[in-house]
């Protein structure tokens, strides 16, 4: 797929709003446009976190293995969120797996790419940071959310 | 419209049918005794008091269709004496019933709006008769949202009923469940999750949200962000209702007793006590 059609997907995706065109530019020369088919995975817990995706189809979920209480899916990602975040934070390894349980139509941005351009530019750096805490605060809320078990009682 | 003369004294209702809808939770069907061929009329949001004879009451949401007035149906959580005995019921028994009490949802003025229906675990049952008014005069709103969240895939109520809905291809129906096992396709995470799916015309939309009080804090936070004016929101306070007439307090919350005032509030009649605590 050309670059042009490329940064037009892009563009369509909310973690990339208000991002200046510099930056922009330098997302884009680190994205892959790709498939997923429902009951592929992703990524597996332990492996090298060295991608994110942004979703622009499907849904993946994000699960983890319980012992006895078997697999246990802790969080879903749709259309418009952000997959990964462990390519940014040492040391780059996945905490879950990732299946599809819907086919993903996603980008997929080389993290060791992105972590040395963060190193290079640090204007670009630090808005990759505030928009990934964004993706962090909103997890850690809902898992706070999820912690206290609201309808249980 | 209270069924009897005394709203302290109980009707008679009979058992018509017992649905399970998840491990914990069932619905009763009922057929109330109106006496002089009257039919049992009540607004979407109302409750009445079950009594278990010899037992004691609880007051349940009414949770079936208003249009079908010879049975009315509540859905209950077992969780103490009366539910637990409410729970053994079978056809052909008898229980009292008191009411409807209490305030509706606003699904008059709701025509001509967006309307946003979100839920959360057994808080779908009181919103349910919203739904079926609605689609019953689908034509006189604009787009309507259904987001719904339980603890489990288990703990989702009216299965059946969402599949149908969510078939509707005017009607948006978003479910969520706190977590799943490899068999759950659907959405996982908190109910608040879903709004990251919709796109609400804040100004245009009516809501109206029953769940935990920390959920429906949280969805407020999400409405707020859209635009949604605080008059435009309504939600359904939750207290330990006794007489349901407001007389015994038991039920008052800051200068209101839910059980005469609500328990649906538009919220800026209730938004200042959602965060004191120990009310």
């Amino acid at each position: 797929m050309a670059i042009k059609d490329l940064s037009e997907i892009l563009q369509t995706h909310p973690f990339v709003n208000d991002l200046t065109e510099q930056h922009l530019q330098t997302l884009i020369s680190c994205v892959t446009n790709v498939r997923f088919s429902e009951g592929t995975y992703i990524f597996h817990e332990g492996e090298e976190a060295d991608k994110f995706y942004l979703i622009r189809a499907g849904r993946v979920a994000l699960e983890i293995h319980a012992g006895k209480k078997g697999i246990i899916r802790v969080q879903t990602i749709g259309p418009g969120e952000v997959l990964g975040w462990s390519w940014l934070i040492s040391p780059y390894r996945w905490h879950y797996d990732a299946c599809v349980v819907e086919d993903v139509r996603a980008l997929t941005f080389d993290g060791k790419c992105l972590r040395t351009k963060c190193e290079t530019d640090h204007n670009f750096g630090y808005e990759m940071l505030k928009r990934f805490s964004q993706v962090l605060e909103q997890n850690l809320k809902a898992t706070r959310m999820q912690l206290l078990d609201i309808y249980g009682s | 419209m209270v069924h009897n003369i005394d709203p302290m004294i109980p009707i008679p209702a009979h058992i018509r049918r017992v649905n399970w809808e998840t491990e914990d939770t069932f619905t009763l069907l009922l057929e109330p005794e109106c006496g002089n061929n009257n039919k049992f009329q009540f607004l979407p949001g109302q409750f009445n008091m079950l009594y278990a004879f010899g037992i004691g009451e609880s007051a349940i949401s009414i949770s079936s269709d208003p249009f079908k007035k010879n049975t009315i149906s509540h859905t209950i959580h077992r969780l103490g004496i009366v539910t637990n005995s409410l729970s053994q019921l079978k056809h052909g028994d008898t229980i009292g019933l008191r009411g409807p009490f209490g305030s509706g949802w606003p699904v008059e003025n709701a025509k001509g709006m967006d309307v946003c229906i979100v839920a959360g675990g057994i808080g779908l049952a009181p919103l349910r008769p919203v739904i079926y008014s609605i689609l019953r005069s689908r034509k006189k709103y604009r787009k309507i949202f259904l987001l719904y969240g339980a603890r489990s895939p288990l703990d989702l109520l009216y299965r059946a009923e969402l599949e149908q809905w969510g078939k509707f291809p005017d009607i948006h129906v978003l479910i969520t469940a706190d977590h799943g096992d490899s068999s759950w396709k659907g959405n996982v995470g908190v109910v608040t999750k879903l709004f990251s799916y919709i796109k609400l015309d804040g100004f245009r939309t009516t809501a109206m949200i029953c769940g935990p009080e920390i959920m429906m804090k949280f969805t407020l936070q999400e409405l707020q962000q859209y635009g949604v004016p605080p008059n435009q929101i309504f939600i359904s306070m939750e207290r330990n209702m006794k007489c349901g007439i407001g007389l015994c307090g038991h039920c008052q919350c800051g200068p209101k007793f839910v059980c005469k005032d609500g328990p649906v509030f538009p919220l800026p009649q209730v938004s200042h006590l959602l965060d004191k605590k120990e009310i």
